[in-house]
C-alpha cells in the first residue's frame, strides 16, 4: 500500500468489512473529516468487529472499546478527563455506535451525555437492525422489513412497529446540533461532521449506511439503494438546532416508495401484498409532510 | 497475569484483503478523468490513491470488487473486468493470489 496514502487516512485497508460496506465508506469519511485530533469510542457492532480484529486495528486515532451500551458513557469520561487537563480546546471526541448500539442498546448512556452537556460527537450508523448477529430486528428497523425475528410470511408483513425517531429523541434534549445525513450524498457527511464538530456541546448524527449482506442487495447498489431512501421521503434528511427543524433536504418530486423496495431482498414480499405496500407508502408520505420536504 | 489488549495504529493494513474478490474488479480507464476524487472518497476499503487527472489508481491487493468507484464515477471511467490478478503485483504475489480460495 501506498505509503503516502497511509499517512492520509485515520481509517485505512485491511478491514474485514464485507465489499461494498456502507458503514465502512461512512466510517473513512468521518475519521477523514475529524482529522487527527480525535478520540474515538465505539460501541460493540459490526464496526468494532470488522475494524479492529485483535491484535489489529483499522484506525489511526486512539480509539477505546468498552461495552455494548457505554460508547456515550465512555465519550463522556474522555471528554470530562480532557477537560479537567485542560486539554479539551483542540481535540475532537466521538463516540460511535451502530443503530443497534444507539437506538435500544446504548439510550440511556446517550441521552445521559446529551443531558449532562458534554462537548462530544455521537455518531450513529444506521444500518436497521443487528447485523453483526445476524440481522436481527432493532428499534431502528423501518416498518414491515424482513428481518430474521421478524420475518414476513403468512401472517405477517415483516417488522410491524415504525422506525424509532432518534434525531427527533435526541433534539428533545434541546442539544445545538442533531442531524441524519445518509452515503447517498458522501460529501454531506463530511460538511456535516465539520459542521458539528465546530459547535461546542452534545451533537448527534445519524448517517444512512446501507447493508449488502442484511438488505440483501448486490454490493455495488450501496450508494444507488441508499439514494432512493431519500428520494422517496423515506430516510429524511435534516438538521435540529436547539431542539429545533433548522434545515432539511427538499424533494421535489418524490418517487414511489416501490422503486426503494423492489431493490432489496428484506422488502420483496412487499411488492404482492398492496395492503402493506401502501403502509410503507404512507410512512413515506407522513415524512414528507411531518418534515416540510417538499 | 493481564495482558494489554491494545493494537498499533492502522495495523490493519497487514491484512491483504485483496484475496475476497470474486467475480470483478475495476479497471481506471484514465481517458476522462476530471480528477474529481469521488472514487478515492467513496472506496469503502480505502484502497485507491492519487490526487492528479488520470494519475488514480487501484490497490488490487485490497479491493474487494464491489464496484462503489465505477457507479460513483461521474464520467464512466471506471468499468468493472473480470476478476484476475494483476500483472504488477510480483510474481510471487500472484502466485499466492492465485492460491487463494482455491
Amino acid at each position: 500500500m501506498n505509503k503516502q496514502h497511509l499517512e492520509e487516512n485515520y481509517y485505512v485497508c485491511g478491514h474485514t468489512a464485507c465489499a461494498g460496506c456502507g458503514q465502512s465508506m461512512a466510517v473513512r469519511i468521518v475519521m477523514n473529516a475529524a482529522g487527527k485530533n480525535t478520540i474515538v469510542t465505539n460501541a460493540t457492532g459490526c464496526l468494532e468487529v470488522f475494524s479492529t480484529k485483535a491484535p489489529e486495528s483499522a484506525f489511526g486515532v486512539p480509539w477505546i472499546h468498552s461495552l455494548f451500551e457505554n460508547a456515550a458513557a465512555l465519550a463522556s469520561g474522555v471528554e470530562t478527563a480532557l477537560a479537567y487537563q485542560g486539554k479539551k480546546e483542540n481535540i475532537n471526541v466521538i463516540a460511535q455506535a451502530g443503530d443497534g448500539g444507539t437506538a435500544d442498546i446504548g439510550l440511556q448512556a446517550l441521552s445521559g451525555m446529551l443531558e449532562r452537556g458534554h462537548d462530544a460527537l455521537f455518531v450513529c450508523y444506521d444500518n436497521e437492525a443487528y447485523m453483526n448477529t445476524g440481522i436481527q430486528r432493532s428499534g431502528s428497523t423501518p416498518f414491515n422489513a424482513s428481518t430474521t425475528t421478524s420475518p414476513s410470511g403468512k401472517i405477517s408483513a415483516g417488522n410491524p412497529r415504525p422506525k424509532k425517531p432518534m434525531v427527533e429523541i435526541c433534539a428533545a434534549h434541546h442539544i445545538p446540533y442533531s442531524a441524519t445525513s445518509s452515503v447517498a450524498n458522501p460529501k454531506d457527511i463530511e460538511i456535516k461532521v465539520k459542521k458539528a464538530l465546530k459547535i461546542k456541546g452534545p451533537k448527534y448524527l445519524q448517517i444512512h449506511v446501507p447493508c449488502p449482506l442484511g438488505w440483501r442487495i448486490d454490493s455495488s447498489k450501496t450508494i444507488e439503494v441508499a439514494k432512493l431512501a431519500v428520494s422517496t421521503g423515506l430516510y429524511p434528511l435534516v438538521e435540529y438546532e436547539y431542539g429545533k427543524l433548522a434545515k432539511s433536504r427538499k424533494i421535489s418530486s418524490p418517487k414511489p416508495v416501490s422503486e426503494y423496495l423492489k431493490a432489496q431482498g428484506r422488502f420483496r414480499h412487499l411488492l404482492k401484498n398492496e395492503e402493506a405496500l401502501a403502509g410503507v407508502q404512507k410512512v413515506a408520505d407522513k415524512n414528507i409532510e411531518y418534515y416540510g420536504l417538499k | 497475569m493481564f495482558s494489554i489488549l491494545a493494537a498499533k495504529p492502522k495495523s490493519s493494513a497487514r491484512n491483504k484483503t485483496g484475496s475476497w474478490r470474486s467475480t470483478k474488479m475495476p479497471r481506471l480507464l484514465k481517458k476522462e478523468c476530471i480528477n474529481c476524487g469521488l472514487c478515492k472518497f467513496v472506496c469503502p476499503e480505502g484502497c485507491i490513491s492519487g490526487s492528479e487527472k488520470n494519475q488514480y489508481s487501484v490497490d488490487s491487493e485490497y479491493c474487494k470488487g464491489c464496484g462503489l468507484c465505477a457507479y460513483i464515477c461521474p464520467k464512466k471511467d471506471i468499468e468493472m473486468i473480470e476478476n484476475k490478478p494483476e500483472k504488477s503485483n510480483s510474481s510471487e504475489e500472484a502466485e499466492k493470489d492465485k492460491g487463494v480460495g482455491k
